[in-house]
């Protein structure tokens, strides 16, 4: 008895010699010489392997980056400039710190402003419905609701507000990898300069119907008037196909233009007052002007306080 | 007026749902039911009526306070499941064994695989080996069985396969034990006493296969494969040497063999998509059923030849394509 | 032994209930809508601008690419508006809006009913009279025949099959013009016969249509004795089955040759018109008339009544609804085309097309879908599929965007059928997703072989 037990652990002890000898042999043998920094910068990436970058993952990223020697096309949009400086200290590489981004969802579509005219029956995705038809509202240019981006989103930062049917996005959650942006088959959602102290102005209406027609659908959709455009200090605002659009890069976040627009179809996010009403144009001019006119700062850490998208209601 | 509906097409369905298919399996399932109850009585009643309340009470509770999720009784598949589990077990097992059954049965070859649909193995027979393998004693014996007509106290020491398993340990041949005992074959046809409640009557099995058949619930070709494997491959030793092996007809109505053929390898979950690939598995479970028969020291492999097979069904399913449209 | 094709396919209810409604003919309405984007390949330029006055079967529309086809007026009035105006699906397509004024024809446009049997002996005037007619494919696709029977060079065909399938329940469309315009079919058919130089002319039927056998039958016979162009012409009966009338499907059952994976029908020598567009043929070529009607089902068992009716292409749909007596108050879907393939309406102001074949109205109870399960691997699917695919892999593969698999599972040949979501008992949504893979798929393919810039 006593004898198995020993020859037992002998045998498999021997084997067990044996076997990492073999597998240490193989290792050597097959040896991928790598460039040591690659783990290195590696270590320093978020590791979401999101693809955000435009490479299959985060690894693929730190190749890229060590072997073209320098970061000019390659950024981390998920790490941001924080990580993107650590990444230039390991490579000693200079790095060209971005703006922060984040995604927007331009539809103002809430049930109230855009009443459904039918009843989807279909497999509950965005990209069949649309191939479909034009949704089961007025408006075929907005959101669909089905929530391909929700289920795009590595990092749970979008949600679907089952209050209005549109999908919500966290500003703090969000990295601005761009999933979402590619799976929303309406192309509503854009990756946008999140601004300084989150404060932004953007257009939520995607709708290129002419204004009638855009707006028999929803009552807050952009109707092309073009007086944001007028009203715009900057010339920030180009209105094309009955739809306006607003250049962040130019936009000084005077809302100038959300306090023109008949329908409430510009927002802006995160002012410490609430929007103006516009019929009281003349008044509001001076208040947040200070520190919207300040210079573009490339914000280098994202505001600490989570603020939500809370002011995006319909005025 | 009402909002339209709008999806893409088809915009009709067949009737045919999970639900329509597994009450056609129960309806073919009940004239084993109706035999097995005849002749071993209460016993067989209670066997049935405790494993198909457990299955169906354990998915319900598994799937409402384990995985909560909603509820997927409805579709009929945990009745299937307790039906032909209690067809397997033998008559005069007491209910707790039922119970056992079921919790292997719904519990452990089912719902952890993720439920109707998932799971890799049959749950009635995983069920079943599970208490042949840790009860033999209860798994085995046939005795006190009182049915409502024939066979007045059925009782019977083993079923055929058992005893000329146990004659050939004994040095005996087959044709001593064949005159020891009285097999006949009309008998296994319509009602052989002796053996799990669904194994005791071919005709009542062949009945229901027909009825799935005529229903379009399953194609034939697993189940004729079996059988024919079964019958080529017994008759090749029967002709080498009669007096070791048993002969073909005993070896189709002897055992589960029928049962396991008409309605566990046709479980649609756990058997290949393919026509081929039904063919494929039949032949598998045919060869593995024999061998153990013949060469095992179990008497009976239907069970664990379909379980091994079941394991081989997302290989077969991978190479056996059906033949595509325009493709050579 | 009837012939039907060879691999999967599914026998759903027939339901043709309007079959006994001989067709009638619906009377213009105070405007039309007349769409630029009715046939397949590029939408047609429109050539007229508001304040025209334009007469029946005038060109409104003009052909803006190798695969595209002209558009006529379907009435005679004042062009209204020419601009975007919402299709049945709700997308925005450039229609023109014609006020209807009197009906007055254009000049050389033959408006009586005498059988015109005779086929002219040049091809090439055939094919311009069918050009310019705008006759494009009524089978569903609406592909612009004049191409179709313009096999590119170094192919022939040698058989011309005619669909009379008619494989989807409800229809009568086809049914009823087999009835009563059943010369002009064959006529129809002898014309694209001479076009494509073929010796065998086949009008396949299902066996569900007898009469329409019977009646077709009579007149190949009848105008065989009559001249040499009718010729090799049969009619074949065929066993019941969906997907009949697809293409590939119906060459199976007739000829038992295979169209190879992304092949054409040419491939294999052979061309498929549905009988609608050899009736169309035969009015364009021997009458000189344009195709601006058509024959469209008005059905469903919640729609007070069933027809046919003979409809001006660019009828607004809510028109016709109201003429037969309103919406019935429990539809709950109404699809332009039949319920297999057809497309759910979201727009009941939309207008008809040329393929527009039928309206079909469907109560909740017969067309919602009910709430999806597991799959049980029953593999119901597989053995439905008409093109021998495996739609639940399909399915998984699709939900997960694994292009390449799909690829290697032939996801490309889905002819979306719908047999796979017909017959799955779990109610699986399988071709919705597979639909949108195929697309993505293609696209791929396409991009691979097309030379880089």
């Amino acid at each position: 008895m006593t004898t198995t037990i020993i020859w037992t652990i002998v045998a498999i002890t021997v084997l067990g010699v044996l076997l990492a000898v073999v597998l240490y042999l193989v290792a050597t043998k097959f040896k991928v010489e790598e460039d040591p920094r690659i783990d290195e910068v590696e270590k320093v990436m978020p590791g979401a392997n999101c693809g955000g970058c435009g490479f299959a993952g985060c690894r693929a990223f730190a190749q890229s980056c060590v072997e073209s020697g320098s970061l000019d096309n390659n950024f981390c949009p998920v790490g941001g400039n924080e990580v993107m400086k650590k990444v230039a200290a390991v490579l000693g590489l200079e790095v060209h710190e971005k703006a922060p981004m984040v995604a927007v969802v331009r539809c103002n579509g809430t049930c109230a402003n855009r009443p459904s005219v039918n009843d989807y029956d279909g497999y509950r995705s965005c990209k069949i419905k649309a191939a479909l038809y034009s949704g089961d509202t007025g408006c075929s240019y907005g959101c669909l609701g089905c929530g391909d981006c929700v289920a795009a989103c590595q990092f749970g930062a979008i949600s679907m507000d089952p209050a209005t049917g549109l999908p919500v996005v966290d500003e703090e959650k969000c990295t601005a990898c761009g999933a979402c942006v590619k799976a929303c088959p309406k192309q509503i959602i854009e990756l946008r300069n999140k601004g300084p102290k989150n404060r932004r102005v953007f257009v939520s209406c995607v709708n290129k119907d002419k204004g009638a027609v855009a707006r028999k659908a929803c009552s807050a959709a952009c109707i092309g008037c073009g007086k944001c455009e007028k009203a715009c200090p900057f010339g920030a605002i180009t209105v094309e196909n009955n739809v306006a659009y607003i250049d962040f890069n130019k936009c000084r976040l005077c809302r100038k233009c959300v306090a023109v627009c008949p329908t409430g179809a510009i927002h802006d996010i995160n002012f410490p007052t609430p929007a103006p009403a516009p019929e009281k144009a003349a008044a509001k001019l001076a208040a947040p002007a200070a520190p919207a006119a300040a210079p573009e700062t490339p914000a280098g850490k994202p505001a600490a306080a989570g603020s939500q998208e809370t002011g995006k209601k319909e005025e | 007026m009402n909002r339209l509906l709008v999806s893409p097409s088809p915009h009709i369905h067949s009737k045919t749902s999970t639900r329509s298919l597994m009450l056609d399996v129960v309806i073919a399932l009940l004239p084993s039911v109706l035999v097995s109850v005849l002749y071993y009585g209460w016993s067989a009643v209670i066997i049935l009526a405790s494993s198909v309340v457990f299955c169906v009470l354990l998915e319900y509770l598994i799937t409402k306070y384990l995985l909560r999720r909603p509820g997927t009784v409805g579709d009929l598949s945990a009745v299937v499941t307790g039906i032909i589990l209690a067809l397997n077990l033998p008559p005069t097992a007491p209910w707790w064994i039922a119970l056992i059954g079921s919790i292997v049965a719904i519990g452990v070859a089912k719902m952890t695989f993720g439920g109707l649909g998932q799971n890799v193995f049959n749950p009635a027979i995983t069920g079943r080996v599970f208490l042949l393998i840790s009860f033999p004693a209860i798994m085995t014996t046939w005795s006190g069985a009182k049915g409502f007509i024939g066979g007045a106290d059925a009782v019977s020491g083993a079923t055929p396969l058992g005893i000329v398993k146990e004659g050939l340990m004994q040095g005996q041949t087959i044709d001593q034990i064949f005159a020891a005992h009285d097999f006949s074959y009309l008998q296994m046809l319509f009602v052989n006493i002796g053996g799990s409640a669904g194994e005791i009557s071919a005709l009542a099995v062949l009945a229901g296969f027909i009825y799935l058949l005529a229903r379009k619930v399953i194609r034939p070709h697993i189940t004729l494969s079996i059988l024919v494997t079964v019958a080529v491959f017994s008759g090749i030793f029967w002709l080498v040497d009669p007096s070791r092996y048993t002969d073909p007809l005993f070896n189709l109505l002897t055992g589960g063999v029928l049962l396991g053929s008409v309605f566990m390898a046709t479980d649609y979950v756990t058997s290949p998509m393919s026509d081929k690939g039904g063919i494929i598995f039949g032949i598998g479970i045919g060869i593995i059923t024999m061998l153990i028969r013949y060469f095992g020291s179990y008497p009976e492999g239907m069970s664990f030849a379909i379980l091994i097979m079941n394991a081989t069904v997302p290989l077969i399913n991978k190479f056996c394509k059906q033949k595509k449209f325009g493709r050579a | 032994m009837m012939k039907t094709f060879s691999i999967g396919g599914v026998h759903p209810d027939d339901r043709k209930i309007s079959a006994g409604c001989a067709i009638e003919v619906l009377p213009v309405p105070k405007t039309v809508y007349i769409s630029m984007a009715q046939h397949l390949g590029a939408p047609a330029k429109p050539v007229v601008v508001p304040g025209d006055k334009v007469k029946t079967g005038q060109i409104i529309g003009e052909p803006a690419g190798f695969i595209s086809a002209f558009v006529h007026s379907s009435v005679s009035g004042t062009v209204k508006s020419v601009g975007p105006r919402k299709d049945l699906a709700g997308n925005p397509v450039t229609h023109v809006e014609i006020e209807v004024d009197g009906d007055e024809w254009m000049e050389g446009i033959d408006t009586s009913d005498t059988l015109a049997a005779e086929v002219p002996a040049d091809v090439q005037f055939i094919i311009d009279r069918i050009k310019g007619n705008g006759v494009v494919g009524l089978g569903g696709a609406t592909f612009p025949t004049n191409v179709k029977l313009c096999p590119p060079p170094g192919k022939k065909a040698d058989i011309l099959i005619l669909n009379g399938a008619e494989c989807e329940p409800y229809l009568t469309s086809d049914y009823r013009i087999m009835i009563e315009k059943s010369r002009q079919i064959v006529v129809g058919a002898a014309l694209m016969k001479k076009v494509l130089g073929v010796g065998r002319v086949v009008i396949g039927i299902e066996e569900n249509k007898p009469e329409a056998i019977a009646m077709m039958s009579e007149a190949v016979r009848e105008l065989a004795v009559s001249s040499p162009d009718y010729a090799g012409m049969e009619v074949m009966t065929l066993k019941k089955k969906y997907p009949q009338g697809g293409e590939k499907q119906l060459i199976d059952a007739v000829t038992r040759r295979q169209v190879k994976s992304m092949g054409l029908p040419i491939d294999v020598g052979a061309v498929v018109q549905n009988v609608a567009t050899s009736l169309a043929v035969y009015e364009a070529v021997q009458k000189n008339k344009p195709l601006i009607d058509n024959t469209v089902t008005v059905t469903g068992e919640c729609f007070p009544k069933q027809s046919n009716l003979l409809v001006r292409v660019g009828t607004p749909l809510s028109y016709i609804i109201d003429f037969l007596g309103g919406m019935p108050a429990d539809a709950a879907k109404v699809i332009s085309g039949g319920p297999m393939m057809g497309k759910a309406v979201s727009n009941l102001d939309a207008a008809t097309l040329k393929g527009t074949s039928s309206v079909l109205f469907l109560t909740e109870a017969q067309t919602r879908r009910k709430p999806e399960t597991n799959c049980i691997r029953c593999g119901k699917c597989a053995e439905a599929c008409p093109m021998g695919l495996e739609p639940f892999l399909l399915n998984k593969l699709a939900r997960n965007g694994m292009t390449d698999e799909l690829e290697q599972n032939a996801v490309q040949d889905c002819i979306e059928c719908g047999c796979c979501l017909y017959t799955c008992p779990a109610n699986i949504p399988l071709l919705d997703y597979i639909r949108v893979a195929k697309g993505e798929v293609i696209r791929i393919m396409r991009s691979r072989t097309a030379p880089k810039k």
